[in-house]
């Protein structure tokens, strides 16, 4: 019982949890870096910053640099919104996988891991074109298949 | 799937199908298996174990994106077993020339994370020279990520990178300088704040800069950095560049630069203060509290102090409480009665949330530089009146202690009080400080106007029907004062107060009714009046609660921050005064038998004091037959060690009756009269409690615990391998009791989870706390609760044994003759039936065992058994880890001797075989069906962990007479 709060305080991550979550209340997006239970959820700071109706929630240590994380979510929302072309809140509800992609391209562990735009925006494009010949590729073997039992 | 998890459901299925798409060959397949796996699962979970292998694949395989796909999820969610066996892989990873930095960079991030939660399975010694040649990356990006591990590495032992400090210089000079830094790397035309901030963050790991060439290298930089950021209007450039210098001022901080560049971050700082971007002002004032200390600022920050106050009236509550935080911090004697001034008058308009906080605080900075006592008691006074809801006890009984210490405060305290008695309106706090400071010093004032003892009783009594149950017993002792100060005696007032004395004589309340009749007893007795109610002697020197209670709170909140270290030093600074402070205390143990007032001391006066008093106590319903002693003085001391409960216990009656010691009161009431302070004090239990242990291991519900001070009682409820148990603390005193802790010790085979238990039980109140239980395999050891809570000095610790026993998790069952057979043949010897003869067993009739067996939940199977002298008993058990467990009892008796039996117990579980045998051995041998022959009254495990506590008060008493 007592122990677990010890570890938590000798290995903490930068950043604990990314929320985004909409005006209403409703849960868009979750990333947990750290498991723990609700005893410990103590003595944190949470960073939030409200683009239109959605919340970006970051919870980080006492002494984090704050301002830090605030501009790091900026980033997130900038490298978005760059992806999806001035992203909203039903982009992020209905391709939420996609918006985990760039979450993790972004952040690993709770830190920081790449903080040029151009490059994030490189590496997503890269991923979609690979899914996109596999699905080619799958497409046209069904259609192969699908000829062949004519 | 994860959409349903993301709204916040459990999701406990399809992760074996998550866990098999991570190693689809395919990428669109194996993105989203490694998607869904690494959001839904986390580190502890089991299905983890069977990815690893295709996560190490992929790790090792040669196509980068599977790579980065495996290394992001380890990163995200890796534990100890991918610690294990990837670690050395992913190291290869990361300093491999031939990788593209895009691996390289995660390959970083997630071998942080694998060291971070496990620092002692991935081996990094000799890491210190490819740290150093990480560092000389080009790659913003990668360069990000080894700044990220390298703070990991360095935090946790910096020695070992000494290389990497010039490095980390170097890469911050080439960030400030803008040299070489790609466009796409500017970040609102900083270059990567991000980084600047994490080479700032690692440099504040290393304890100081050496090297003269980089020490000055650095300061430019940071130089720079302080001189070029201003604030602009675009809030993310300005966001970023606050963050970068905010990081520098933490780093200036912890290098002890000169005093100049100190004064210039002050004078930044001061600047952010006053800005209207409430995140900057905010982090303003947090970073100069942090700045305080730092020596030498204060003067430099004392300029700010009108602005510090302004932003007390922020509209924005977190800014509010640290302007509070700082004020606190930055006020010495020089501006503290500016500041508690500003404080109180910033009292009236505060929001209820932080009124409590900020009442302390005043009332703390109030003692701790106050000019003079006059300017004390006023401010405190004051602060009753402004907010007399949030001020705690231990604020007022610490001014009455201030005035009964200082003969020439008491007039003008008194006066005071008389004061703030004619408000049409007061808190009750407020009629409580003037009833007792007008009780013990009214007659310094007798001369004024107003203040004749008549006057003064009226006034106080005017407020008698507005205040609660716990301020009477203040106005009677305040009554009785005055009534004895009245020289020459008024029959008037007399007349009156024997009035409200007799109304109280029935009181509900016991505390209130024992009072009401012993000042009616005590003035009717005329002049032995004098000696019992004279004045309170004086308090023995100590420190305030309140600054204990400050130091409680800074350990807690001192910020384990870049400035870790010279926090420590603060901390360490304030334990020292801590322990200086006790030191002086303990001396005075002895001065304080001195201070009892001289009737009561002589064991003479003490006796003829007794007759006459339960003589003129005929009303008295409770009289004690026994003839005070020394013992019995021991006795009702024993309890009432309240030293340390700063003049809490002492003002609760603050009539301190001295010469009334010695008065018979069964030694319940006792705790209500507390006239002498004593340090000494062994909690003895009351009943025995091996006893009590073993009725509840039969029973449910009852005590399981007891002591002067504290009851403990228990009650449970059990349904298969569950158990729930609310424990009831129950303080029987009027005073509160102090650090209480209860700690659980459980036996491996339960688990065991207590709710939090309060610091502190209040007077006469009773506290649950719920304990959940679950059995895990059968086992005979048990749970023990490690209790203990602060009685005076003495730390009372007792360790106790829970009744969550074996036969907790048995439940009865019926066995018929059809299904009993074939299942004892079925288990046909050891290990899963054991068979023994035992001797010395304690001879019970038939029927008795039959009764001590059906208390522990087994059935006893009547005729199942062809021969009468023999007894069959079935049960089942419940665990966690086995399933619900048949158990079978053979006991076969010998009519000729009682004492010896054979018995067979059959389970299919050899290890529940065994205890269950070894439990019922216990129980036939040991166990008392009578109530044993009274054992020694103390009890072994009540151990007093204080060495003063070991001095018997009736001794020590003896002695002196």
């Amino acid at each position: 019982m007592l122990v677990a709060v010890n570890v938590l305080s000798t290995c903490m991550f930068q950043i604990q949890f990314v929320l985004l979550i909409s005006r209403q209340g409703k849960v868009r997006l979750t990333k947990w870096y750290s498991p723990y239970t609700q005893k410990e959820r103590s003595k944190v700071i949470l960073v939030y910053k409200r683009y239109a109706s959605l919340y970006f929630c970051m919870c980080i240590d006492q002494d984090d640099n704050e301002l830090e994380v605030l501009e790091i979510i900026h980033h997130f929302v900038e490298i978005l919104d760059r992806y999806f072309g001035s992203v909203c809140e039903l982009d992020l509800i209905f391709n939420f996988h996609k918006a985990y992609y760039v979450l993790d391209e972004i952040l690993i562990a709770g830190e920081l891991q790449e903080s040029s735009k151009k490059t994030v925006a490189r590496l997503i494009a890269a991923q979609d074109s690979l899914v996109e010949t596999a699905k080619e590729q799958a497409s046209s073997i069904s259609n192969i298949i699908a000829q062949a039992t004519k | 799937m994860l959409y349903i998890f993301m709204l916040g459901y459990d999701v406990d299925f399809g992760h074996m199908e998550a866990v098999s798409l991570i190693s689809a060959p395919k990428y669109p397949e194996k993105q989203v298996g490694y998607i869904v796996t690494s959001s839904l699962l986390n580190e502890n979970h089991d299905f983890l174990r069977l990815a690893i292998n295709t996560v190490r694949n992929d790790i090792i395989g040669r196509n980068e994106t599977f790579q980065c796909l495996a290394l992001t999820m380890v990163g995200n969610i890796g534990g100890r077993e991918f610690a294990e066996s990837l670690a050395p892989d992913v190291q290869k990873l990361l300093i491999s020339s031939s990788c593209r930095p895009l691996v390289r960079k995660k390959a970083a991030l997630c071998l942080l994370r694998l060291f971070r939660k496990n620092p002692d399975v991935v081996n990094v010694d000799g890491w210190s020279d490819r740290m150093a040649q990480l560092l000389d990356e080009r790659d913003l990006g990668v360069l990000t990520s080894s700044m990220s591990l390298l703070v990991a590495l360095v935090s946790n032992n910096h020695e070992a990178y000494w290389s990497c400090l010039p490095k980390c210089v170097k890469t911050l000079e080439r960030l400030a300088r803008n040299q070489d830094i790609p466009q796409e790397y500017t970040y609102y035309g900083i270059p990567s704040p991000w980084l600047q901030v994490k080479t700032m963050r690692a440099l504040q790991y290393f304890p100081t800069v050496e090297d003269p060439n980089t020490r000055r290298s650095l300061f430019e930089v940071l130089q720079r950095i302080l001189m070029g950021t201003d604030v602009v209007k675009n809030v993310n450039k300005n966001n970023a560049s606050h963050a970068v210098l905010f990081e520098a001022l933490a780093l200036v901080m912890h290098l002890d630069a000169e005093n100049e560049m100190m004064s210039q971050c002050v004078a930044l700082l001061g600047k952010f203060i006053a800005v209207r971007e409430p995140n900057i002002r905010y982090l303003g004032l947090e970073n100069m509290t942090r700045m305080l200390m730092v020596t030498d600022v204060h003067d430099i920050i004392k300029r700010h102090q009108a602005q510090i106050i302004t932003s007390l009236k922020d509209p924005d509550i977190s800014i509010r409480r640290r302007a509070l935080d700082l004020l606190y911090g930055m006020c010495d004697v020089s501006n503290a009665k500016d500041i508690v001034e500003e404080l109180l008058q910033y009292l009236s308009t505060a929001d209820f949330a932080m009124r409590e906080e900020l009442s302390l605080k005043a009332a703390i900075l109030a003692e701790k530089f106050a000019p003079d006592l006059s300017w004390y008691v006023d401010v405190i006074l004051q602060l009753i009146d402004k907010a007399g809801d949030f001020v705690s006890d231990d604020i007022w009984f610490r001014v009455v202690q201030f005035v009964t210490n200082n003969e020439d405060l008491q007039p003008y305290a008194a006066a005071k009080a008389r004061e703030y008695l004619d408000k049409p309106a007061i808190h009750e706090t407020m009629v409580k400080v003037s009833a007792y400071l007008l009780g013990e010093y009214s007659h310094l004032l007798a001369r004024r106007p107003g203040c004749s003892p008549k006057e003064i009783f009226s006034a106080i009594h005017e407020k008698l029907p507005t205040v609660s149950t716990t301020t009477i017993p203040i106005l009677l002792s305040t009554y009785a004062k005055i009534l004895m100060h009245t020289q020459p005696p008024d029959p008037e007032l007399q007349k009156h107060v024997w009035a409200i004395f007799s109304k109280y004589e029935s009181c509900i309340d016991v505390e209130i009714q024992q009072r009401a009749i012993e000042y009616f007893a005590l003035s009717s007795k005329g002049a032995a009046l004098m000696d019992i109610l004279a004045e309170m002697p004086k308090f023995p020197e100590r420190q305030s609660a309140l600054i204990k209670k400050a130091e409680v709170a800074e350990v807690d909140t001192a910020e384990q921050s870049a400035i870790k270290l010279r926090a420590q030093q603060h901390m360490t600074n304030a334990l020292v005064v801590t322990d200086q402070h006790s030191l002086n205390g303990t001396p005075q143990s002895v001065g304080q038998l001195s201070l009892v007032k001289i009737p009561s001391i002589s064991g003479d006066e003490h006796t003829s004091a007794d007759q006459e008093l339960s003589q003129a106590n005929g009303t008295l319903a409770t009289v004690d037959p026994q003839p005070p002693s020394a013992d019995l003085l021991g006795d009702l001391l024993g309890p009432l060690a309240i030293e340390g409960l700063p003049g809490a216990a002492v003002l609760s009656e603050p009539n301190a009756v001295s010469g009334l010691e010695g008065v018979p009161i069964p030694a319940d009431d006792a705790a209500a009269i507390v006239p002498v302070e004593k340090d000494t004090n062994s909690v003895q239990p009351i009943g025995n409690i091996n006893e009590r242990f073993y009725a509840l291991c039969l029973k449910d519900s009852g005590v399981l615990y007891e002591d002067p001070n504290i009851q403990i009682g228990i009650k449970a409820e059990w349904r298969t391998q569950h158990g729930r148990l609310v424990l009831f603390l129950g303080n029987k005193n009027t005073f509160p009791l102090l650090s209480v802790q209860a700690l659980i010790l459980p036996p491996v085979h339960l688990k065991i989870e207590l709710s939090l238990v309060p610091e502190t039980i209040p007077p006469r109140a009773q506290v649950q706390c719920p304990l959940e239980v679950m059995n895990l395999h059968p086992s005979r050891d048990v749970a023990v609760l490690d209790f203990s809570y602060k009685c005076g000095t003495s730390m009372a610790n007792v360790k106790l044994r829970l009744p969550a026993v074996l036969n907790k998790f048995l439940q009865p069952i019926t066995v018929s003759a059809e299904e009993f057979f074939p299942k004892w043949r079925s288990l046909s010897g050891p290990p899963l039936k054991l068979q023994e003869v035992v001797r010395g067993v304690r001879s019970l009739s038939l029927i008795d065992m039959a009764n001590i067996f059906t208390s522990f939940q087994l059935t006893v199977c009547q005729g199942l058994d062809p021969n009468p002298n023999n007894l069959i008993a079935s049960t089942t058990f419940y665990s966690e880890t086995i399933r619900p467990m048949l158990c079978l009892i053979r006991i076969e008796t010998d009519p000729t001797d009682r004492t010896q039996l054979r018995i067979t117990v059959a389970s299919g579980d050899p290890t529940l075989t065994f205890e269950l045998m070894e439990f019922i051995k216990e129980q036939l041998v040991g166990f008392p069906t009578a109530p044993r022959p009274p054992a020694p009254p103390a009890a072994p495990v009540a151990q007093p962990t204080n060495p003063a506590a070991l001095t018997d008060p009736g001794d020590l008493l003896a002695g002196l007479l």
